[in-house]
């Protein structure tokens, strides 16, 4: 059984359909919405029936075995459906709703941040709003300016909000779990460019949470610390590598969550290692990274052996050509450059 | 006068004059509290009394009303308590929401009420998902979302009547033509003529009904509410009304309207209607009636009073349920 379990590197899409299959049989209040979250709606008499799964798959199969009334196709109507999955959750279900992906935010915002965002505290705590939205984020298939972004800083700035931000299928898996099993809106980002990796720790078949608003360190060092969120913990991991080969020996965080951030775990690696890279690759300014620097610097100043570094995008739209997009992401050469120019 | 259905007993008529005459003096006694500085904000719904009053007429405690940053009448029509709403406005602890909503927010999920929403249109799609719970899990209960013609131009309800249709779900979209959003006039903004008839577009019915008749919004609201729990879908119903007062405290509506046009609507005032119709079908007496006020004036007033008695929140709530757990 050990045996089976090692080689059980399965994709990060095969991760969260897993979780999903898996959430939906132990807790028949999920529903799922969004738009193609199966394809092709209403011709299963022509027999059509999951034309997509989803516009990533990661739906797939949910239709046939949780049936039309758990399992739905929405019209391409953001504000309704994501609207409709706020009131869902205040009224007792547990809704997972896709917003195809994160650039949609601004025609739907409104039921994010005034609704699912507000209503617990405004009712006094008397409301709940179980609410999970999944988007796609993330540049690197020439997608141009409205498909590509990530966007997670945005919501992390609205109290009332939990963002996470899986790094891997491991991670994935166990996010979704822990998501839809909260009593707060969720909002989990899968990185494009994660979809197909196989990486990680190998995924157990039973059910796991991996805590929302607690970060994990992937990756032991003593030089310098290396911060990493959703596909840029593995430009991370691979940089660390390289720093290795170098003679450095650095340390990689994998935040996962956005809002809870985990304060201690930064901190403690950089009291550690008195040196900090924050790599990430949401716009640069008011953001996520400039977030954890503040932390660094206000709490962590006397430790710091240097000035605590950012290597994110440039503050750009994301662009289309093969030329451009490159320049946007932050890369591992970046990342290795960045901390050798700290370090010594 | 409306022909009365076989359906509305004496005693939910009277109920319906309680609810209205509460609601009126409830809103004359925060316009008070508010001009003399104690409160803030208020969109007073003086002059709409019969919209709510005509729909909650068929609601029961499962049943979720949605309501807008004009909303007291919804809340009393639901059956909110309104010592816990006076001590909401006045921001205290004992409140509906822990003195943390006040006017535009005030919730009571034990009652049904899912809550004012401050963002025009934006409770349309909320309201459309709590249908949508109640089918997916095989209850019976509906789901009522008031708006006005303001929100009548918002996509949200657009989209929300197409998803409304296509799922069949058990909804009312209420929308209280006041005739003003803010100071906009309705024939200014909402192009053709109705707002009722862009239900036709989303296949539902929809139906115009004069807001100033409780007696014909319960005949309206009924049909629908049976609609909706016979599983048959939701319908738009467009209640003509009137605000008497300003949008909010301090504007002044004589800016943008005549006093003629006020004085047309106050001629068909929904309390006066409805003690009318109580009289002629000697279903009260004008001591009934006066009773039922005088019990309405003094629950106000013991509201009031619970309200300056209560204590303001601790300032620990000022960081408590933003969420259910962090961390």
């Amino acid at each position: 059984m050990v045996q089976a379990q090692a080689t059980r590197q399965i994709t990060y899409i095969h991760a969260v359909n897993e979780a999903i299959h898996q959430l939906m049989e132990e807790d028949s209040k999920i529903i799922v919405m969004g738009e193609d979250i199966a394809g092709a709606a209403g011709r299963a008499d022509q027999g059509f029936v999951d034309a997509w799964g989803g516009p990533l798959r990661l739906t797939k199969g949910l239709i046939q075995k949780f049936g039309e009334e758990r399992v739905r196709d929405t019209p391409i109507s953001e504000a309704g459906f994501i609207g409709a999955g706020v009131g869902a959750a205040a009224a007792g279900l547990r809704p997972l709703v896709d917003m195809m992906y994160v650039g949609f935010y601004g025609v739907c915002a409104d039921q994010i941040t005034n609704n699912a965002a507000k209503i617990h505290y405004m009712f006094g705590g008397k409301v709940n709003v179980p609410i999970t939205i999944m988007t796609n984020i993330g540049a690197g298939v020439n997608s141009a300016a409205q498909h590509s972004e990530s966007l997670y800083s945005i919501f992390a700035h609205f109290p009332g909000l939990k963002c996470v931000v899986p790094s891997d299928p491991y991670t994935a898996k166990g996010l979704y779990i822990s998501a839809l099993r909260d009593n707060d809106p969720v909002i989990i980002f899968n990185h494009k460019m994660l979809m197909g990796l196989r990486a990680g720790p190998e995924v157990p078949e039973r059910m796991y949470e991996v805590p929302i608003g607690k970060a994990n360190v992937s990756r032991k060092g003593s030089d310098i610390t290396l911060t990493g969120v959703g596909y840029m913990t593995q430009i991370c991991l691979q940089a660390a590598e390289e720093l290795a080969s170098l003679g450095y020996s650095a340390e990689v965080i994998d935040l996962l969550s956005v809002s809870p951030m985990d304060d201690e775990t930064i901190l403690e690696s950089v009291k550690k290692t008195r040196k900090i890279v924050i790599v990430d690759e949401d716009y640069p300014r008011c953001s996520f990274a400039s977030d954890v620097s503040a932390l660094v610097a206000e709490q962590a100043f006397d430790y710091l052996d240097a000035p605590p570094t950012r290597v994110t995008p440039p503050h750009s739209s994301v662009p289309y050509s093969t030329v451009l997009e490159p320049l946007f992401i932050p890369s591992k050469e970046k990342v290795v450059a960045a901390a050798i120019a700290v370090l010594e | 006068m409306t022909t009365i259905t076989s359906e509305l007993t004496s005693e939910k008529a009277l109920w319906m004059f309680e609810t209205m005459i509460t609601i009126r003096r409830f809103e004359e006694q925060a316009r008070r509290e508010a001009d003399s500085g104690r409160l803030r904000g208020l969109h007073s719904s003086i002059g709409q009394e019969a919209v709510p009053t005509g729909v909650c007429a068929h609601l029961r405690d499962d049943d979720y009303v949605l309501g807008t940053h004009r909303s007291h009448h919804h809340c009393i029509a639901k059956g909110v308590d309104i010592r816990e709403m006076m001590a909401e406005l006045f921001g205290k602890a004992t409140g509906t929401n822990k003195g943390k909503g006040g006017t535009m927010h005030i919730a009571d999920i034990n009652k049904g009420m899912l809550g004012a929403n401050g963002v025009v249109g934006s409770n349309i799609p909320v309201a459309t998902g709590v249908a949508l719970a109640a089918k997916v899990q095989g209850k019976d209960s509906v789901s009522v979302v008031f708006f006005g013609d303001g929100a009548a131009n918002q996509g949200s309800l657009h989209e929300s009547m197409n998803l409304a249709s296509i799922w069949k779900l058990p909804v009312l979209f209420v929308c209280e033509n006041n005739r003003y959003a803010e100071s906009t006039p309705v024939e200014y903004a909402v192009a053709g003529t109705s707002v009722a008839n862009r239900a036709e577009g989303y296949a539902m019915p929809g139906v115009t009904v004069d807001g100033q008749s409780a007696l014909d919004m319960y005949e309206v609201a009924g049909e629908a509410v049976a609609r909706a729990r016979a599983g048959e879908g939701p319908t738009l119903i467009e209640a003509q009304t009137y605000r008497y007062m300003g949008h909010f405290g301090a504007d002044d509506p004589l800016s943008y309207r005549t006093p003629e046009e006020e004085q047309y609507y106050k001629d068909r005032d929904c309390v006066d209607r409805m003690k009318a119709y109580l009289l002629e079908t000697g279903t009260a007496t004008q001591e009934d009636l006066d009773a039922i006020d005088k019990e309405a004036v003094e629950a106000v007033a013991a509201a009031v009073k619970f309200a300056e008695e209560s204590p303001f929140p601790s300032p620990e709530e000022l960081t408590t349920d933003v969420y259910v757990s962090y961390r």
